[in-house]
């Protein structure tokens, strides 16, 4: 038989791909089927996000964090806004650290929805997608109610959220925390024992423990591989102490376990929207300090020194005492940071944005190599990528 | 009370681990920030992740912060996370823009992208990098974004041309120009004299 020369391909993913989930653009040399090197290419979504708050206040600059993990926009607030009320000392009226926990929980559950549901469609389920997004929708009306946006909500203020829920809103979504515990079991009779399902994500992508923590993995990518850690338990913020809440913990590492996690998170954040709603007590959701808060409007009827406050906190915007500091929260996908520097002035001197997905992404070709093309595509599902976030 | 002993234990004890690697510690806002040499760092992130009372086993970030009036004119900032103590640690290296500093791939895989990423955005070479290439910039991009001295608008923009059916390149033209608001309230101190102000020292006539 003659020699035949065998040459590796290089394939070009992205970066308009249905499985990309967004906008990836990915070089992967393939020997036959094999992957043999997956080069991600990333930057097409870069906004030059962190450039642009150095030139806004630090009000102007809270709805660039929305942009960010556009799944779940209000847990990207939040860690920004920890960033400032740590420099600044302002304390978060009990109302207020209820109503972010409460939303960061429905962001938690939007951005779950989003990727079980993806990552399902990746290998083949389109039903999940479905009835996943039906469920978003609802969850999304939610957000419009609260903040009279769907997705870019804008919501957080340094100091509480920027107004109280409208009535009804509360018996609402106990109502559809009712009906959706039903839904993620559909969801799961669907998905955990389909065979098809299973032979696409079990024994794909395996990380061991110790590579997630050296590939700096946080969140479900770092508990899918047996490490219980979870930044609501171990520095808890808001009101996370006083809730009670379960961590889902993966044995194998996984796609299959990644997806487990999600899953059992779901329930898990139910749990807690419920006790945030029972447990919320009456009163302000946003401090009282004049310097970082507007008056209320009746206020500015009669009080020159309110109607003062008011127009200086919206053209000038407050000042932050110098400092530099790195807040995090237990974003949907993990630690979602922002290290923080202030000069003194009304705007940030810097804001480094850490992104969960960006060291995610970063590790996908220590975790394809040597798997077939088609398995990448689910071990980018189950990454849970967001190009807002990791671009920037 | 209990986090702040903690943390200027850690403190003590990396400064003497460390000895030649740390130059200062400080804490400030309950958060530890040990500055470093660009020649130790490596053997300082080692330390960090190995010794058994650190095991600052995550790299969380590695970004650097531009000083424009200060010599050496950047930091480089690295953030880690210990899982096992629950505690995180901040390490700066305050670097010249034409020094490099070496690459710490070797000690955690995490750092490649971020060290990638802090050379696209600030120019800042890492020595012993595998791939040094730009990462979030357009293919082809001239400057470092997050520099201060970097216009917000960058220096081209990009449009598709009809004519030519493809995307072209071209210098950036603002119908308006940049605004940039002095909100320094002149009673408070600003660095510079008000209009008329002068007037106030000068002999009557």
């Amino acid at each position: 038989m003659a020699e035949t020369e065998i040459k590796n391909l290089t394939l070009n993913f992205g970066p308009q791909h249905p499985a990309a989930h967004g906008v990836l653009r990915l070089v992967l040399e393939l020997d036959g089927e094999v992957v043999e090197r997956a080069d991600p290419h990333i930057g097409l979504l870069h906004r030059g996000t962190e450039k642009l708050i150095e030139t806004k206040t630090y009000l102007q600059a809270l709805p660039y964090f929305d942009r960010l993990d556009y799944v779940a926009p209000m847990n990207q607030e939040h860690a920004f806004c920890l960033a400032i009320e740590k420099l600044a000392g302002i304390t978060v009226p009990r109302r207020a650290q209820f109503m972010r926990a409460l939303w960061d929980e429905i962001g938690r559950l939007l951005s779950h929805l989003l990727n079980i549901t993806t990552q399902a469609m990746d290998v083949g389920a389109m039903t999940p997608a479905l009835w996943g997004f039906e469920e978003r929708e609802k969850l999304m009306v939610f957000y419009e109610r609260v903040s009279g946006a769907r997705l870019h909500a804008a919501f957080y203020r340094a100091g509480g959220v920027h107004q109280d829920m409208p009535d009804g809103l509360a018996d609402d979504i106990r109502t559809f925390c009712d009906s959706f515990l039903k839904i993620v079991d559909d969801i799961e009779t669907v998905l955990t024992e389909n065979r098809i399902f299973k032979q696409r994500n079990v024994d794909i992508g395996v990380v061991a423990a110790k590579d997630a923590l050296d590939w700096g993995f946080t969140g479900v990518m770092l508990r899918g591989s047996g490490f219980a850690w979870d930044l609501r338990k171990a520095q808890p913020y808001e009101v996370y102490s006083e809730l009670d809440f379960d961590i889902p913990v993966g044995k194998n590492g996984d796609c299959y376990d990644r997806y487990l996690c999600r899953i059992e998170e779901m329930r898990q954040s139910v749990h807690l929207v419920r006790q945030c709603l029972d447990k919320m007590p009456a009163g302000p959701v946003m401090t009282e300090d004049r310097k970082y808060a507007p008056p209320r409007r009746g206020e500015m009827k009669e009080s020159m020194e309110a109607l003062i406050h008011h127009f200086k906190l919206y053209t000038e915007g407050y000042h932050v005492p110098a400092g530099e500091t790195y807040a995090a929260v237990e974003a949907p996908k993990g630690e979602f940071g922002v290290y923080l520097i202030a000069d003194g002035t009304n705007m940030p001197y810097k804001c480094k944005i850490r992104a969960p997905g960006y060291a995610h992404l970063q590790s996908l070709d220590f975790m394809t190599r040597g798997h077939l093309l088609a398995d990448t595509v689910a071990v980018i599902g189950s990454q849970d990528i967001v190009f807002g976030e990791i671009d920037r | 009370m209990e986090k702040e002993r903690a943390l200027s234990e850690l403190s003590d004890y990396v400064r003497a681990g460390c000895p030649g690697e740390t130059v200062s510690v400080e804490i400030a806002l309950g958060e530890l920030a040990v500055t470093s040499t660009a020649g130790g760092i490596a053997k300082l992130l080692r330390f960090l992740r190995d010794d058994a009372a650190c095991q600052f086993k995550l790299l969380l970030d590695i970004t650097a912060v531009d000083w424009p009036g200060r010599s050496p004119r950047f930091d480089v900032v690295y953030h880690l996370l210990s899982v096992v103590h629950n505690q995180r640690i901040r390490v700066k290296v305050p670097v010249e823009p034409d020094t490099a500093v070496p690459s710490v791939t070797s000690v955690f895989s995490a750092a490649g992208w971020y060290e990638r990423e802090t050379w696209d955005m600030y120019g800042i070479m890492f020595s012993g990098h595998p791939d040094l290439r730009r990462l979030l910039t357009d293919y082809g991009f001239e400057g470092h974004p997050l520099r201060k001295d970097f216009p917000l608008t960058g220096y081209v923009e990009v449009r598709y041309d009809e004519a030519e059916k493809r995307v072209v390149y071209q210098p950036v033209k603002l119908t308006q120009e940049f605004r940039r608001f002095d909100f320094m309230s002149p009673w408070e101190g600003a660095p510079y004299i008000l209009p008329g102000d002068e007037k106030a020292k000068a002999p009557p006539k």
